[in-house]
């Protein structure tokens, strides 16, 4: 495409917003580096709270529809991350669920093994570190001489992005890689066809293990697991072979298997493949055939050695999966 | 009100399902509670069904298949022993009692086995009570 051609072009409208998120998503963004000039020249930021000085009033005042792309990350763990997400949907031509959090949950997820209580005990009362004897927690509304100071309410759960608003594409990852985004930003602005919606964008349709360089075998068996620090990677043998849990098998292409090339093993922040619903079952269901043993007592055994099946075959998808959290 | 668990059991075609069989083919009786889905092989049961199975509703699960050994796939029922173990341990850290979920093999020649293993898995369940995770999934579907 010539540049002036380019220049015709009306420029995008694009947002990004945090949710329940720990910023790694918006860096991730930010770690375009160079190519934010390409980036701003194709499109105009309407709203981006941790570069921009923009409030939540000039979102509102916004037409509807006239953002064309929101890259919302973060999982919805408050009302405010909810209210802002509702907005954003209404706004939003293509809104992106963006990285791990807002696709599955992702880390914040993981409060799901606890309810709203447990969280505001431990954290407003019990660490170690805290003192507050008259046990103080953060209410909703607040009356102070002055008037009324408003919180956002916490829920007592953690959910991605889909189960509150409708969301056009995932873009998995925690963060994404900048590649991935830059490729996917590119096809919306030179206009080529885009995938059918609520599909996973910016990554594989295979899973890690297929671009994995580590050496492998058809048919992995373990006879005894190892957490990370317990063995000596020998550096090239498939981890799982080497008894180390790797979530591999269970968790889409498109990072660069950046973990493992790192010699870490993969902990699937990539999400499952497509036509997989929960992560988690499909890791189990992997490892369970791998398990070298048909003793049920050296099967218990060597079952007992995972010390956290659900923290570790869950870490980034426990809103997500079919049980979404701890019943209590 | 008197409660009536919902026990979903998965039965391998060969020897479970056949079991099942015999025992109404027999007249035996035995509790109502269970639902059977007949699957090719134990090996078959992959844990999403197991989980599913919960979210829907089910209060318990009960899987059978050929004794070890008697596999008509060789390997089917280790490789369910080895995910039922695992599944089991995974569910309790979701908050799930692990007797609500069960295995157990049953021949082709066990109808009466079978029956008893179906009272004695309604008869947990009752003491157990219900299973909490599908309401729970319905209070989170209203917040939003
Ligand atoms: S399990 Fe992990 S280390 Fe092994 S092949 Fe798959 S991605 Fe590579
Ligand atoms: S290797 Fe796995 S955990 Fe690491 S970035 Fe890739 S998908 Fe995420
Ligand atoms: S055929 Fe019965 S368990 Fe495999």
């Amino acid at each position: 495409m010539g540049e002036d051609e380019k220049n015709k072009k009306p420029k995008l409208k694009m947002a990004v917003y945090w949710g329940a998120a720990c910023g790694g998503c918006c860096v991730s963004v930010l770690d375009v580096h160079e190519k934010l000039f390409d980036v701003v020249a194709a499109a105009d930021l309407v709203f981006w709270p941790i570069a921009l000085d923009f409030k939540y009033k000039d979102l509102k005042a916004m037409p509807d529809g006239y953002i064309d792309l929101t890259l919302y990350n973060g999982a919805i763990r408050n009302s405010e991350n909810q209210h802002i997400a509702m907005l954003l949907r209404q706004k939003t031509k293509i809104l992106v669920a963006y990285g791990s959090c807002a696709h599955m949950g992702g880390i914040p997820g993981l409060a799901n093994f606890s309810t709203k209580e447990q969280i505001f005990d431990r954290i407003y009362c019990d660490t170690e570190s805290t003192e507050n004897p008259e046990k103080i927690k953060p209410q909703h509304i607040y009356k102070v001489p002055e008037g009324e100071l408003e919180l956002p309410i916490f829920y007592n759960d953690v959910m991605p992005l889909d189960q509150v608003v409708c969301v056009d594409y995932y873009l998995p990852g925690c963060p994404p890689q900048t590649e991935r985004l830059l490729e996917v930003f590119m096809a919306i602005v030179n206009g080529s066809e885009l995938p059918s919606k609520k599909t996973v964008i910016g990554a594989y349709e295979k899973s890690q293990c297929d671009e994995c360089e580590r050496k492998k075998t058809e048919n992995k068996k373990i006879k005894k697991f190892y957490r990370p620090w317990e063995i000596e990677d020998d550096g090239e043998t498939c981890f799982l072979e080497q008894g180390v849990i790797c979530l591999g098998p269970a968790t889409r292409g498109g990072c660069g298997t950046r973990c493992i090339k790192g010699n870490a093993p993969c902990r699937g922040c990539y999400g499952p493949p497509p036509d997989v619903s929960d992560p988690g079952a499909k890791m189990m269901s992997a490892i369970a055939t791998m398990i070298d043993a048909n003793d049920p007592e050296e099967i218990e055994n060597i079952i007992e050695q995972i010390e956290d099946p659900a923290g570790t075959f869950y870490r980034f998808s426990l809103p997500g999966s079919i049980l979404r959290r701890k019943v209590v | 009100m008197d409660f009536k668990p919902t026990i979903v059991s998965f039965l391998c075609n060969w020897c479970s399902y056949t079991g099942a069989d015999l025992a109404g083919t027999s007249r035996m009786k035995y509790a109502p509670n269970i639902r059977i889905i007949r699957v090719m092989c134990s090996g078959r049961i992959e844990p999403t069904f197991i989980l599913k199975a919960f979210r829907e509703g089910a209060d318990g699960v009960l899987i059978c298949g050929c004794h070890p050994g008697d596999c008509h796939y060789h390997e089917g029922n280790y490789k369910c022993l080895r995910r039922f173990h695992l599944i089991q341990k995974y569910i309790q850290q979701m908050g799930i009692n692990k007797d609500r979920l069960r295995l157990d093999w049953v021949s082709a020649s066990e109808g009466k086995q079978f029956a008893e293993l179906a009272d004695e898995m309604t008869e947990t369940i009752k003491e157990l009570g219900p299973c909490e995770v599908k309401n729970t999934m319905e209070k989170l579907d209203k917040i939003c």
